[in-house]
């Protein structure tokens, strides 16, 4: 009679909740970032049981991988590990109550609304151009809301330069660690990294997949050469590694552009060779978001040094 | 109850328990991961509330939001690390200033 399926949810979103307390309580932040590692999986996890194949591929490289990747990486910088809630204890009992009450507001909210409401899944799945595209979600972000994913590149670019320009120097290629295992492992695991990454660049017009997740597969590729210290020195490809970076944002502007020419709304697509405009721009996409994801890793202050490292373990 | 209703849910709580966590700790890094976890949150409430009717088809609007939003965290996640770095670099310790004198 009990519906299996709800137990689990339950017990998923049990632990979602617990997991992400215990990340924002131990005291120790070495802790709390593996702990928001594993609420990445769990939100995976989530998203498989709520029918989002798409967010689920992207949380599992970004939210699960990268993000991790990139908090350890920071961690590793900071001498101070430990953070306790330094407040005085009423200023605490006023914030408990009032996180408390708003987060009793909000549920009852959502339990109250009554459940039918306008879903975008027929008007998305019936879809008026003859484009090829049967993925909902990639029609969605490259042909109904392209003008969002657009800027969504923007902002993506902004951040990085953002990121690049809190240092002086272009990144430098850190030292080989002291792994012997990374490197050949990474090896052997690059080219199907980057075959899982072409795959889902391509399936992501008909099934599950697309640009967003292929550059974060990319990304993390990047990353884990980086950590192999596979990767030259950035000097002998700053220039392509910059062309990388605004290629999604420039390919998809002059596509948009373009397009007037032939008589078009701006971001429209032509009748004809819809699939493989969208092809074009998704591939300009996949690799922006890749090296984006890659160069925010990179952007490392330079004052990361062995001195620093020798500091560190010293203290 | 359905699927969707119980992760929106499981999302309210883990926004403001973001939220507290925000203003209770001190810690640059530790407000980090609050705040990535009340991204999370978010994410979970827009795509259980689009999916909370009984049987209900995944509404791709809801998960295209999601998708963008997840690539923008992460970015500006990248970027808070970034300055709270150079901020430990400058000599400014791991709090903000008024923090400190608090």
């Amino acid at each position: 009679m009990v519906n299996l399926y709800l137990v689990f949810d339950l017990l998923l979103a049990l632990t979602l909740m617990w997991v992400g307390w215990r990340t924002l309580t131990s005291p120790d932040l070495f802790r709390g970032v593996v702990l928001f590692i594993a609420f990445g999986v769990l939100m995976t996890l989530a998203w498989v049981r709520l029918e989002a194949p798409d967010v689920a591929m992207a949380e599992a490289a970004i939210g699960a991988g990268l993000t991790g990747a990139l908090l350890l990486d920071a961690l590793a910088d900071l001498r101070a590990r430990r953070s306790h809630q330094d407040i005085e204890v009423s200023r605490l009992a006023a914030v408990s109550v009032i996180t408390l009450a708003l987060a009793g507001v909000l549920s009852w909210v959502m339990l109250t609304l009554p459940a039918q409401h306008a879903s975008m899944h027929a008007p998305v799945t019936q879809p008026p151009n003859a484009s090829g595209i049967t993925n909902p979600v990639t029609l969605v972000l490259l042909v109904y809301r392209a003008y969002d994913t657009l800027l969504e590149m923007a902002v993506l670019l902004l951040a990085v330069i953002g990121a690049r320009a809190l240092h002086d120097e272009a990144p430098v290629g850190r030292a080989a660690p002291q792994y012997d295992l990374l490197a050949p492992a990474a090896r052997v695991l690059l080219p199907a990294i980057l075959l899982v990454a072409a795959y889902l660049l391509w399936a992501g017009a008909t099934r599950p997949g697309g640009a967003f997740q292929a550059g974060a597969v990319l990304g993390a590729a990047g990353v884990l050469l980086r950590l192999a210290g596979l990767l030259p020195s950035p000097a002998t490809y700053r220039r392509w590694m910059q062309m990388g970076l605004v290629s999604g944002f420039m390919v998809f502007l002059l596509v948009g552009v373009l397009v007037i020419f032939a008589g078009l709304p701006w971001l429209g697509y032509p009748a004809t060779h819809t699939k493989a405009l969208i092809l074009l721009v998704e591939t300009g996409l996949t690799l922006s978001i890749g090296m984006s994801l890659l160069s925010l890793f990179m952007s490392v202050p330079e004052q990361r040094s062995p001195s620093t490292h020798a500091r560190a373990s010293a203290s | 109850m359905t699927t969707g209703l119980v992760f929106a849910i499981a999302g309210a709580q883990l926004f403001f328990l973001g939220v507290y966590s925000l203003i209770v700790h001190t810690h640059l890094l530790r407000r980090i991961l609050a705040l990535n976890v009340m991204g999370s949150a978010t994410f979970l409430a827009i795509v259980g509330m689009a999916q909370r009717a009984q049987g209900a088809a995944p509404d791709p609007l809801a998960h295209a939001l999601v998708l963008t939003g997840i690539v923008v965290a992460v970015s500006a996640s990248a970027l808070a690390l970034a300055l709270l770095r150079q901020l430990v670099a400058a000599g400014g310790g791991t709090a903000l200033e008024e923090d400190r004198e608090a």
